[in-house]
């Protein structure tokens, strides 16, 4: 038994996470005491604020602490940055849309802060079971989060899916976790894998069941095919901020742990490239397959979103040094750029009735030039296009694969982005060229939504012509991870 | 082997006895009905034959899960007493931290109104 002191806690490893969540408390104490109401944007917002600083603080340091349950190192802390950042766009795209649908609630600022707090405990560790801890802290408040519009039954029935599919690739997930547990006697991954041959030799058939049942586990929380089939309907139940922060900040956290438990714990299995690589080309066709007829921009870029989970399959199929650097690289742009595409939906959505189908948006470039020139620069991002990030994104990732020989997979992965610009056109030209008979309702910036789709078309734009400077910032990320 | 497992003896022995006593008091001085309600079988109050459909006050179900997570609080306490000696004012302070995160829980709840029944 281990002898716990308060000498074995450190508790500056875990800063930002204490930050969000009295930030949260502060939310759900506050939030229905009279005068005190307005402030729960503001103490969300400074909370997210503290909890980036904090992490940027710790920034370069490599330590363990919490008997091994805590791992901080610049992996973890470049996501703990980027979903609190994620988290702080959301928070300012969202707020108008919320109010205009009456579902502006604290507990909406309380369950985003607390399930950023779970992805980082998530990003922030070795140990299977405190990822899991992270990941059910992560997913509970966004099964509340799906179903927040009560009174509308789409939403109640995104709510639903998300949380019985949720749960049910959590159960396999813990399964898998017993497994590798049952054959190693330790859920953490360094001494998972100081052992793995050991492991293999002796308890083959646990390891690889528990490797599989994990695999399932996240495979649905990064909607990868064959485990996608939630992704559509619950995306667009959702309300669209919170369908913005689905579609970038689980995944990111679930991308995260994937990697570090199959690049790094498990990286002595061989067969896994297979696996992936097999995983990676049917999530890229598939999405990309099934976009091609979607007639809502909502459903759409759902599909889309399981089509880019496939594109970064691809750094786990590949492996290696360069993959993971493109992989956080191509995380990074993903949500700058998607967050970017749901901010213009959200902005469309918060008039009244608009659902964001494509019928709707003939005539928005004569009425909004400017906001369908930023829609369009989103899809060009997209799918992949130079000057945006979104080019650069696979170039890397399709780079590192051609480098480590991954011939065919490079193949079918350009094959699908060719795919993939004709559904992303498909939304330009909407906007642009078809006819449209009636008059557009005035769309009104809030002054947070400005600031958003600044952040986000100058992150497109910026990192796509400076992407040196992402990419060193990925690599430096990934330094110490192997 | 016997030491270590006569406590367990004794309650085995007690369990036993009480069950006869209580059962003998209620043969001896309990009044007795064949009729009725006492006839049925019982279902936590619930009318064990008839429509499952019946519509049920959801406030159950509020009060049922927020009884939940407060019955879960206590059941992690019960670990940390039977040690608490041993992890001395550090255990007790962290103790304090997980009470008060339910705290939280508890006022959010009270300034809902997640408790008024009517």
């Amino acid at each position: 038994m281990i002898d716990i002191t308060a000498a074995g806690l450190d508790f500056s490893l875990i800063a930002p996470e204490i930050a969000l969540l009295v930030a949260a408390f502060i939310i759900l104490l506050t939030g229905y005491v009279r005068g005190l109401s307005n402030l729960s944007f503001t103490i969300a917002f400074i909370g997210l604020v503290v909890g980036i600083a904090l992490s940027v603080g710790q920034w370069g340091q490599q330590a363990s602490g919490f008997y091994g349950m805590v791992t901080c190192d610049n992996f973890g802390v470049a996501f703990k940055v980027m979903f609190a950042s994620i988290t702080l766009l959301v928070l300012l795209l969202g707020t108008r849309y919320m109010k205009s649908r009456g579902i502006l609630k604290p507990e909406y600022y309380a369950l985003l802060l607390i399930s950023t707090m779970g992805m980082m405990v998530m990003a922030n560790t070795t140990d299977l079971v405190v990822m899991f801890l992270g990941l059910e802290i992560m997913s509970i408040p966004l099964y509340v989060l799906a179903g927040f519009a009560r009174r509308s039954l789409e939403s109640n029935e995104s709510g639903l899916k998300y949380f019985i599919m949720g749960s049910f690739a959590s159960a396999f997930l813990l399964m898998g976790i017993a497994f590798i547990f049952g054959a190693s006697g330790t859920t953490e991954l360094r001494r998972i894998v100081a052992d793995i041959g050991f492991i293999i030799d002796h308890h083959r058939i646990f390891l690889y069941t528990g490797v599989t049942l994990i695999l399932v586990g996240f495979g649905f929380k990064v909607a990868a095919v064959p485990f996608h089939s939630w992704v559509p309907d619950v995306y667009q139940g959702a309300p669209t901020p919170v369908t913005a922060f689905f579609s970038v900040g689980p995944k990111a956290a679930g991308f995260a742990v994937l990697l570090r438990i199959f690049l790094f714990g498990f990286a002595g299995l061989a067969f896994l490239s297979s696996v992936f690589w097999v995983l990676a080309v049917l999530t890229m066709t598939i999405g990309n397959v099934l976009a091609l007829r979607q007639k809502n921009v909502k459903r759409l870029l759902a599909y889309s979103s399981i089509a880019h989970a496939g594109y970064i399959l691809v750094a786990l199929a590949v492996g290696g040094e360069n993959a993971i650097s493109a992989a956080v690289f191509y995380l990074v742009a993903y949500a700058v750029f998607n967050l970017g595409g749901f901010a213009v939906v959200t902005l469309l959505e918060t008039r009244s009735g608009c659902k964001s189908d494509f019928v709707e948006l003939p005539g928005l470039s004569k009425a909004h030039p400017y906001l369908s020139a930023v829609l369009a620069l989103f899809m060009f991002a997209l799918s992949g296009f130079p000057p945006t990030v979104g080019f650069f994104g696979k170039f890397y990732l399709f780079a590192a694969a051609v480098k480590a020989n991954f011939i065919w997979l490079t193949v079918i992965g350009v094959m699908n982005s060719f795919l993939s610009v004709y559904y992303y056109l498909r939304v330009i030209k909407a906007s642009y060229i078809d006819p449209s008979e009636k008059s557009w309702a005035p769309v009104t910036y809030s002054p947070a939504m400005l600031v958003v789709l600044f952040i986000t078309v100058i992150g497109t734009l910026g990192l796509g012509l400076f992407p040196q400077q992402l990419l060193q910032f990925a690599r430096e990320a990934i330094f110490a991870f192997l | 082997m016997f030491e270590t497992f006569f406590p367990i003896l004794l309650l085995v022995v007690f369990a036993t006895l009480l069950a006869i006593l209580l059962v003998t008091f209620s043969i001896l001085f309990g009044r007795r009905t064949k009729l009725g309600k006492k006839g049925e079988s019982y279902e936590c109050g619930i009318d064990p034959v008839g429509s499952t459909k019946d519509p049920v006050p959801v406030k159950f179900y509020l009060i049922a899960i927020l009884f939940i997570i407060f019955d879960l609080e206590v059941v992690f306490l019960y670990p940390w007493a039977v040690i608490s000696r041993k992890l001395g004012l550090f255990g007790f302070i962290e103790m304090l931290v997980f009470v008060v995160i339910l705290l939280v829980g508890y006022f959010y709840i009270l300034s809902r109104g997640a408790l008024k029944w009517d």
